[in-house]
């Protein structure tokens, strides 16, 4: 049964939660509205004469072949992201699920990266694939990989991927045990009992179960690596080289600060913010639907 | 199909933890035994290990010829079934029934045939498209019977299956069950604490108590000759009363105490709670001393149940019993253990 509070006072359940709107407006409405508002206007170097234009930064960007291959960049470096941290964790969590000894401090450590900024998680990789002084740079060497990030771009976008993933994978880790954690074990005695072995059993009866979780997180890692990786990004290859790791979000910074576009960096924000209302509503959708009890 | 041994079966934990205390019994290819028990008595341990879910750490459990203490679940050939019924939540009924005949590599047509049979039989045909979910307990546990079925096994192995139903569907199942056995005549083994199905199943039962087991034998024989006081005071209900006398336990079923005239009690009992319950009534009540009134040193607090008539006027204060010699069983009080006359 649904308890209701009822007022009886007309003002005072407004009243109550204007604080809230007040800071929803004030830090999420406003500067989104600001944002479309300058996506349609094109201001001077100097910043002294603002002209309204319409649509010609959004006209400007999609035939910009830098914002183009932008986008590129970031569906493969979100995918990358996405799809190894979900496996790599899913690995981890199956494999947590089955230690005995020791596994509350096993747990606790895999938890800790994501307890790290993502600035020092990037310049800690950054340390160790730093190209003259890395440990990782010297054992690849030693293998006979020349590895040099600041040169090669896929290089880069191989570390800002293992950066990012290292940060995200306590969190997906955690909501894969818990899951694993709950799928009841009379399910996978039955199954062993068919006759399937534990690669099949995993597959065919654990992961099914899984299912609505993985795509869960797969949307949210998705929008971890549209916007939470600046800062991994920015401490390690800043979108370079050649804009090789350039991520839409980085280019909005890019754009807007280094370069003073201010209309053009607007406009990118504009797009963003449709991508990622997008996705909010695939997740929700879907999400919510898809579960299996 | 297949006869079942098990040879001093022994599980243990640690060194100082033993569930299973060496249990050994002969099951006749088709029977259908329940192990019977109360909770933590180790009677699902054994089930397990029968199942290969736990491991065997002494004695031999031998299903059709082959020892199988080392062998996978898959390679037993058996069937269980869940008390909660473990059916796969995103599989359709059909896909259920057919996952362990597909892994076992069956031909489709044969798996249909196999599921439409037993579909058939356990009458969930307008089911085979629905999931576990949108089904209710009774269903969901033909189901579980139905994905046993199909596999065709040597042994069918039943956890607990009807203590998630309710009163009135357990009655019901426990007919299909009886039926079910009938008309395949698969070696069966039946876990329950509940004394109804194990009386009802059986043909032969495994009483069992803190991992060792008290009796086997046929249920009426179980009831008729208890072997150890914890039988007796676990089967039947009201369980049989044990009143100290003479150094040893005098056991005497409610049943077979009758009222009488007070000059010839063998018992006289202060009643404490009457329950009628329409075909009979039940008397509680303590002993308040011999019938020749001298004071019964160590039986003056043993309390007694007896099933009366329910035309028999029950009332609180004294009331006089007596009972046929013949139904009295003895027992000893250290052991436990049953005195043969």
């Amino acid at each position: 049964m649904e308890k209701r509070v009822v007022f009886r006072s007309a003002w005072l359940p407004y009243a109550l939660v204007a604080p809230q709107l007040a800071i929803t407006i004030v830090f999420f409405f406003w500067p989104a509205f600001q944002a479309a508002w300058f996506s349609f206007q094109l201001q001077d170097a100097f910043g002294l004469k603002t002209e309204f234009v319409g649509l010609r930064n959004f006209a400007e960007l999609f035939n910009d072949p830098h914002y183009l291959k932008s986008f590129k960049i970031t569906a493969l470096f979100s995918v990358l992201v996405a799809v190894i941290g979900i496996a790599v964790s899913l690995l981890l969590a199956t494999m947590a699920d089955r230690v005995l000894r020791g596994a509350l401090a096993y747990k606790t450590l895999l938890i800790w990266p994501y307890a790290v900024a993502p600035a020092v998680a990037a310049v800690l990789w950054a340390f160790l694939f730093a190209p003259s002084v890395g440990i990782i740079t010297f054992a690849l060497k030693q293998i006979g990989v020349e590895w040099n990030y600041v040169l090669q771009g896929d290089q880069a976008m191989a570390l800002v991927v293992i950066a990012s993933v290292w940060k995200q994978i306590s969190y997906n880790f955690l909501f894969f045990l818990a899951w694993l954690q709950s799928v009841p074990k009379s399910l996978i005695e039955a199954a062993a009992i068919d006759g399937a072995g534990p690669m099949r059993r995993f597959w065919t009866v654990v992961f099914p179960l899984l299912a609505p979780t993985t795509f869960f997180l797969l949307v949210v890692n998705m929008v971890y690596a549209f916007f939470e990786t600046f800062g991994v990004i920015d401490a390690t290859t800043q979108g370079g080289p050649a804009g090789a790791t350039q991520i839409l979000v980085y280019k909005v910074y890019h754009d807007g600060f280094k370069s003073q576009d201010l209309g053009g960096s607007s406009a990118q924000s504009v797009v963003l913010m449709i991508i990622v209302i997008a996705l909010t509503v695939i997740q929700f959708r879907f999400v919510e639907r898809k579960v299996h009890y | 199909m297949a006869a079942v041994s098990l040879k001093d079966v022994r599980k243990s934990y640690t060194s100082d933890l033993q569930v299973i205390h060496g249990v050994s019994m002969e099951i006749k290819d088709g029977e259908f035994i329940v192990i019977l028990g109360p909770s933590g008595c180790g009677k699902s341990t054994l089930l397990r290990m029968v199942a290969g879910l736990e491991t065997i750490t002494g004695g031999e459990i031998v299903i059709g010829g082959r020892v199988v203490n080392n062998l996978e679940p898959k390679d037993r050939d058996i069937a269980m079934v869940f008390q909660n019924y473990a059916l796969y939540p995103h599989m359709s009924v059909y896909d259920n029934m057919a996952y362990g005949l597909r892994i076992r590599g069956l031909a489709k047509v044969e798996i249909d045939t196999r599921v439409q049979k037993a579909a058939e039989i356990l009458e969930l045909k307008k089911f085979l498209g629905r999931k576990p979910r949108e089904m209710s307990g009774g269903q969901r546990q033909r189901v579980a019977m139905g994905r046993a079925i199909v596999r065709e096994p040597q042994v069918f192995l039943f956890d607990e299956p009807l203590s998630n139903l309710d009163a009135k569907l357990r009655v019901q199942m426990r007919g299909e069950l009886q039926a079910l056995h009938r008309r395949l005549g698969t070696t069966s083994l039946f876990v329950t604490h509940d004394q109804v199905e194990a009386m009802t199943l059986a043909q032969r039962m495994i009483v069992m108590n803190a991992g060792r087991a008290e009796q086997i034998g046929a249920p009426l024989e179980v009831y008729a000759r208890p072997a150890t006081t914890f039988v007796a005071g676990f089967i039947g209900s009201p369980p049989m009363n044990l009143i100290p006398k003479e150094g040893r336990l005098l056991g005497i079923r409610p049943e077979h105490l009758e009222p009488c005239a007070e000059s010839e009690a063998m018992l006289t009992v202060a009643v404490d709670l009457i329950e009628p319950l329409g075909a009979d009534t039940i008397v509680y009540g303590h002993i308040t001393g011999d019938p020749d009134g001298k004071p019964d040193g160590d039986g003056s607090s043993a309390r007694v149940a007896a099933r009366l008539p329910a035309n028999a006027v029950a009332q609180a204060g004294k009331l006089a019993l007596r009972y046929d010699p013949a139904n009295v069983h003895w027992y000893d009080p250290q052991s436990g253990k049953r005195i043969e006359q």
